[in-house]
């Protein structure tokens, strides 16, 4: 290493904490890992307001059966947009953030691998969403066929519907971009003694997700791309006129779009598998073992994906294949929900804030899991398919699974972000207000898609009418509920007296927890020395 | 060791990875292909059956299968499209003959085709036809209607299980065709073609 002794080292910089100055050229050239992880979930709480502003409409819509606010091309517009900027403008960044943050912090890292890669992955971002965003005031309007595209539908627009592609374009190379850093940073930069099996399960379960990325992110652009070609020159790969199957789409799409699920669930696995344990004041249990169905979990996911199409009229062997893989992700996935049970079992628990969420992520997200086994058999499918039964599989395990666990991790690590405490109260009650309200709004969801309520509608029937006011009235209450959450961060950041420890929480362990709050600039220069029993989960032989 | 060699390496083994990624998306599509006729025994192709195949046909009396038809226009198409039956039972190995009428309400001559397909996908491969307007381009002059046939049959080695089968059709604009077929109906008339578009 360049820089052996820290002191030469400081002689460069006018003090420890050395930053660049002035705000454009802090933030808009910053190559630090600290930086850019803050851009990250500055960012993804910004697109959380705005695709949750959308959400709000939806719900507004359909408080009441018949049309009351907006036209039903604005309202597909509203469903569309939500989720594409939901999961590639809030969550997926979100955990890029954190990845960026915390992974070097967790290895005793002093950066990213590629610094300067970082900051351009991230400054795609603003640029997709704009060109995404845009569209709502083009002729035409935004995309309008729902997030997964599906032709010819997502081509009867017009020449927005190339903003659309060209905004998923960007948001994959930024993904494809921050997930080749992270392998990068994992593989290369680890402090010496922090072998592959002594890093923290987060650490773990962003490198597995990398790979993910890196595999199934080209395919989306794969199929944005024929559609583009499709729309505007002439070629037939989705369209029926021309010789082409529509139905290709929809395999091409799902072989990106299941893996990407889970993209978007464990780095939120990683997440309670580091919160629990410290608020359990034990080692997570079955450590390797919870790497390893993070890695078969992986591996399944991209076997599985026509669960999405059972009713497309695949040949039965297909659609016992698919049937039975699907159901065979529950195995892992139950390994880690024993094992985080396990970890509480006999520990000696408090319940702040992170704890909070990270337990009603373990309850709420086997729900979804559950709900997504029931997805998976095919008979009953052919009922779910298209109802929000489906819709309310996937808000509990996207909604209650990742962004309650990128919430747990706020609250987890904000102090050694910003070096305050946040407020103990206010975090409880955001988290009492969101976890009841966050049932209120998709627990009916189930039974009105049980009874038949299809998705992607802005009228339904009468029938219908009161789980769908009960769900609304959740949907306001959740969306409120957040701008507590909101409040609680700025109060943290900027006026809370209350300093943090460097350990911060009495049961925390890992590098993280021996870095001074708030995180100086630049750490780890110097590689730490790494003690096997200063590891967040102990013993590590098993 | 250099950190930095290393952080190159992994970026090009990344970048491979993602190429060929992005290369495997495309390849799906001739894959898609090969899996359905090849494995899955879907019959993608339209063609009409080989006429020797009809010669050594033997009807299969003790069994009936019901098929029957629909038909869909696409919307930027101004026809009217129907089957003169919505279905009938055959015996498999006898081959039968249906019509379908289709009427051009536009102002133009419109070239049109007819896309098919079968339901279960695994009765396709099982599903023979001799002729069929599908096969070629049909052209509809303004307000003109004709009756087409299509001369099909039913493979006796169908599963048992499939006792109905499903033929659909939908008729889409040849766009390139009609633009020619009006090119060339205005030089016989000796008017300028209309501009494009
Ligand atoms: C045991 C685990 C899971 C199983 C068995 C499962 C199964 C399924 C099935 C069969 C469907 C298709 C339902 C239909 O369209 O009729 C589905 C939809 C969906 N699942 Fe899951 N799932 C699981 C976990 C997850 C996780 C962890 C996530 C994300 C974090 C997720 C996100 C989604 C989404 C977003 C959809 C709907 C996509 C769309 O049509 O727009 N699922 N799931
Ligand atoms: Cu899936």
């Amino acid at each position: 290493m360049a820089a052996a002794n820290p002191a030469i080292d400081h002689d460069a910089h006018d003090d420890h904490d050395h930053k660049p100055q002035g705000f454009l050229h802090r933030w808009l050239f910053t190559t630090n890992h600290k930086d850019i992880g803050t851009l990250y979930l500055v960012f993804s709480l910004l697109m959380f307001f705005v695709g949750g502003t959308m959400a709000m409409i939806i719900r507004a819509e359909l408080f009441k059966p018949g049309m009351q606010l907006v036209q039903p091309e604005f309202f597909n517009e509203m469903t569309s947009m939500h989720a594409l900027i939901m999961i590639f403008g809030a969550v997926m960044p979100a955990f890029v953030g954190l990845g960026n943050w915390m992974i070097p912090l967790m290895i005793g890292a002093p950066d990213m691998a590629l610094p300067r890669m970082n900051n351009w992955s991230f400054w795609i971002l603003p640029f997709a969403f704009f060109l995404l965003i845009s569209e709502i005031w083009m002729p035409g309007g935004g995309p309008q066929g729902g997030w997964t595209m599906y032709p010819p539908l997502s081509l009867e627009g017009g020449t927005n519907v190339a903003f659309m592609i060209f905004a998923v374009h960007l948001m994959g190379i930024s993904s494809i971009m921050g997930a080749i850093n992270i392998i990068a940073t994992i593989l290369n930069m680890r402090a010496p003694g922090m072998d592959l099996l002594k890093m923290p399960v987060f650490v773990w379960s962003w490198l597995i997700t990398a790979f993910l990325l890196i595999a199934v992110m080209p395919v989306l652009a794969g199929a944005v791309t024929m559609l583009l070609t499709d729309k505007f020159f002439g070629t037939s790969f989705f369209n029926a006129a021309g010789g082409g199957d529509p139905v290709m789409f929809q395999h091409i799409f799902w072989f990106f779009g299941h893996p990407e699920v889970y993209i978007m669930i464990l780095p939120a696995f990683g997440i309670v598998s580091e919160i629990i344990p410290t608020f359990s004041r034990k080692p997570i249990f079955g450590y390797q073992a919870m790497v390893y169905a993070i890695a078969s979990i992986a591996f399944l996911s991209f076997i599985v994906w026509a669960h999405h199409m059972f009713s497309v009229g695949m040949p039965l062997g297909g659609e016992l294949y698919f049937m039975y893989a699907t159901m065979l992700i529950a195995i892992p996935t139950g390994v880690k929900v024993f094992n985080w049970v396990s970890t509480m079992w006999g520990g000696s628990m408090t319940f702040e804030t992170p704890m909070l969420f990270a337990i009603a992520f373990v309850i709420l997200f086997t729900i979804g899991g559950f709900s997504g086994v029931m997805c998976a058999i095919v008979p009953a499918d052919f009922q779910y398919q298209d109802t929000y039964f489906v819709v309310a599989h996937f808000h509990y395990v996207l909604v209650t699974g990742a962004v309650f666990a990128i919430m747990a991790s706020t609250y987890y690590w904000l102090p050694k972000w910003c070096g305050n405490m946040y407020s103990e109260r206010w975090g409880k009650i955001h988290f009492w207000s969101s976890v009841i309200s966050v049932n209120v709004l998709f627990f009916p969801q189930h039974f009105l898609g049980l009874a038949g309520m299809p998705r992607r509608i802005p009228d339904y029937n009468v029938a219908f009418a009161d789980f769908n006011m009960i769900s609304s009235i959740g949907g306001f209450w959740f969306g409120a509920s957040q701008l507590i959450f909101v409040g609680v961060v700025i109060h943290a950041v900027y006026f809370s007296k209350n300093r943090a420890t460097t350990q911060v929480w009495e049961g925390a362990h890992g590098l993280e927890w021996t870095v001074p709050s708030p995180a100086p600039h630049h750490t780890f220069t110097v590689p730490p020395v790494i003690r096997d029993d200063a590891l967040a989960h102990g013993d590590v032989t098993h | 060791m250099n950190a930095g060699n290393r952080n190159l390496g992994v970026l090009k083994t990344a970048g491979v990875v993602v190429a060929c990624a992005f290369l495997f998306g495309f390849a799906m599509v001739p894959l898609y292909r090969v899996v359905c006729e090849h494995v899955l025994g879907i019959k993608l192709a339209p063609g009409a059956v080989d006429r020797s195949r009809v010669a050594g046909l033997v009807e299969d009396a003790g069994r009936t299968v019901r098929v029957q038809f629909v038909t869909g226009v696409n919307s930027k198409l101004p026809w009217s499209f129907t089957p003169e039956l919505s279905s009938v039972e055959v015996h498999p190995g006898k081959l039968t003959e249906v019509w379908f009428d289709a009427t051009n309400n536009g102002g133009e001559a419109i070239v049109g085709n007819a896309v098919p397909s079968i339901a279960p996908s695994e009765a396709s491969a099982f599903f023979n036809k001799t002729e069929c307007f599908c096969f070629t381009e049909q052209v509809l002059q303004a307000g003109e209607s004709r009756r087409m046939p299509v001369r099909f049959y039913v493979d006796p080695q169908l599963p048992r299980a499939v006792r109905e089968l499903t033929l659909s059709y939908t008729f889409y604009a040849n766009e390139a065709a009609t633009v020619r077929l009006s090119a060339e109906q205005h030089t016989k008339t000796g008017s300028p073609p209309p501009a494009a578009g």
